[in-house]
């Protein structure tokens, strides 16, 4: 991609998305090192709003955004003419069809030539928003998506606290710090039972390092 | 003092005088920080580096504004109250179903500092403690949510309190009459109070380390002795004394006594934000300043020593 063509998606992300993330919201922010800035990589994180995907490109400098690419729910982001421009001009998406209309092969297909041009996807392997920030059963598909092109780091994310700045079914942003907790990268060179232990795992420790996790259990 | 430069209009000499004061104390933590490094283990000495940074920064953004004028400094302190506010709703245990109402709070946030940037004293004094009081319940009243309603109206009340009602006190100190203070004007009370309560913060602290050896309240704070506190606190009350004619209007026996509610409501404020993070079982309330971990943990005392010094000052001078 040219230069000219980044500068829109540097700019959004340079005036509304980072303002937003870094000024409106707070972070916490884990083992920032630990981000990978190269792919081929896959981030796997848990998901508990919207604003989870521009989270974590905020987390990137500006000059290497056009190496992130989500996969994120086509029926949410490509729900208007206006969301669909947006989604794959200035976040750069992978729409990925959750009531798969769209062929299933067709996103894994754009998905490895993504990790084939040494980018990062940026996937939640829990496959939907879970409910009150709990997280949900982790499907399969990041796994063989990683063995599909030699030499893919997964890099474990735990997100906490955007499930009350933007929870399911919301429309406005209320200000919450949130945490991001990055964990050591996995590799997929394994079967894939011990790989699904080893990110849910992984996962499970991270949330338990978010200070905003900590009322988990309050409203029992 | 007019020096012909558009802003340090409100600095007196002995304000100006402090202000460098405080940044050579700095210069000579970064130059022990540096004599150190062969002493201290590669994480020791990362840490002191990070925390030595980060005074550098949290004085160069509170000098910086002072220094601009009145309105910069409510600005600052509008947006440190939020943080901090934000910093506090995102420890509690907040309901989803309290979101408005939440949203609703960050905006008494710029009012609350409206009223300080008029000079509405009456209004500044009643609005979170009078009408917030009775508003906080009220709001959630009409959110439909019963369980846990108590806890949260008295959680979104105690936030607001220390996070903009106490903190505002500290930039009331600049709208005080500056007649009355030839000697610091209203940056001088500002830096008295602030620069008193971080020294507290230190002096107990060192103190404690030296001689420190019977333990306080070893149930919410295991670090804090006797010796600490009784050292800090009277190295505190010391310094009100003489400091206090210097910046402020007091002579320094009202000093003595300025130094020692600061001393005191230091450590309390201290203890109090520690008790919160032990109930929530967390070390720091947020990552925000490398090396000190949250605001809250940062303003604590000043969340206590604020309105009380502000108070006793108003009440014996103004």
């Amino acid at each position: 991609m040219s230069v000219i063509k980044r500068l829109p998606k540097q700019l959004f992300f340079l005036l509304i998305v980072k303002p937003v993330v870094y000024l409106l919201l707070g972070l916490n922010i884990y083992n920032k090192q630990r981000l990978p800035s190269q792919g081929p990589a896959i981030l796997a994180a848990n998901h508990n709003s919207h604003l989870d995907t521009l989270v974590l490109m905020a987390l990137y400098p500006l000059g290497e955004l056009h190496r992130v690419r989500p996969v994120a729910a086509a029926d949410y982001f490509l729900r208007n003419r206006f969301t669909t421009w947006l989604s794959l001009n200035l976040i750069g998406i992978i729409p990925l069809d959750r009531q798969g209309q769209v062929d299933k092969e067709q996103v894994f297909e754009q998905c490895q030539q993504a990790l084939a041009d040494g980018q990062i996807l940026l996937l939640f392997p829990e496959g939907s928003r879970g409910e009150a920030e709990e997280l949900q059963p982790l499907r399969k598909g990041i796994y063989h998506l990683a063995r599909s092109h030699a030499g893919t780091q997964v890099v474990p994310i735990a997100m906490h606290g955007l499930g009350r700045a933007l929870p399911k079914g919301g429309s406005m942003i209320v200000p919450f710090n949130a945490d991001v907790a990055i964990g050591e990268a996995l590799s997929a060179e394994q079967e894939c039972a011990p790989f699904m232990d080893q990110l849910q795992a992984s996962l499970e420790s991270l949330l338990a390092a978010c200070i905003t996790r900590r009322d988990a259990r309050w409203e029992d | 003092m007019d020096i012909g430069l558009p802003f340090m209009l409100d600095l007196t000499p002995n304000t100006l005088c402090a202000m460098l004061v405080v940044v050579a104390m700095l210069i000579l933590a970064s130059i022990t920080q540096l004599l150190l490094r062969s002493r201290l283990s590669e994480d020791g000495y990362l840490e002191l580096k990070q925390r030595i940074n980060s005074w550098w920064v949290m004085v160069g953004v509170v000098f910086t504004a002072l220094m601009i004028g009145p309105t910069a400094s409510l600005i600052f302190f509008t947006i440190l109250s939020f943080i901090a506010l934000r910093e506090f709703f995102s420890i509690l245990p907040v309901r989803v179903t309290d979101r408005r109402l939440i949203l609703a709070l960050y905006l008494a946030v710029p009012l609350q500092y409206y009223w300080v940037g008029m000079g509405w004293y009456g209004m500044f004094i009643v609005f979170i403690p009078v009408y917030l009081f009775l508003l906080i319940p009220f709001g959630l009243l009409m959110l439909g949510e019963t369980k846990g309603f108590i806890r949260a109206v008295g959680s979104y009340q105690w936030a607001t309190m220390t996070t903009v009602f106490a903190i505002s006190h500290v930039a009331y100190l600049l709208m005080l009459p500056a007649e009355e203070n030839p000697a610091g004007g209203g940056v001088g009370l500002v830096i008295y109070l602030v620069f008193l309560t971080q020294f507290n913060d230190v002096a107990q602290y060192i103190w404690g380390k030296k001689f420190g050896n019977r333990k306080i309240v070893p149930a919410i704070s295991p670090n804090k002795t006797w010796a600490g506190f009784l050292g800090g606190v009277a190295t505190t009350t010391l310094f009100g004394a003489l400091l206090a004619p210097w910046l402020t209007p007091l002579p320094w026996w009202l000093g003595l006594g300025a130094g020692l509610l600061i001393g005191l409501a230091g450590f309390i404020g201290d203890l109090t934000v520690s008790a919160v993070k032990r109930d929530l079982r967390i070390k720091d309330t947020s990552q925000l300043i490398p090396g000190h971990g949250g605001i809250l943990d940062r303003i604590d005392s000043l969340m206590y020593t604020a309105p009380l010094f502000f108070h006793f000052l108003v009440y014996t001078t103004y």
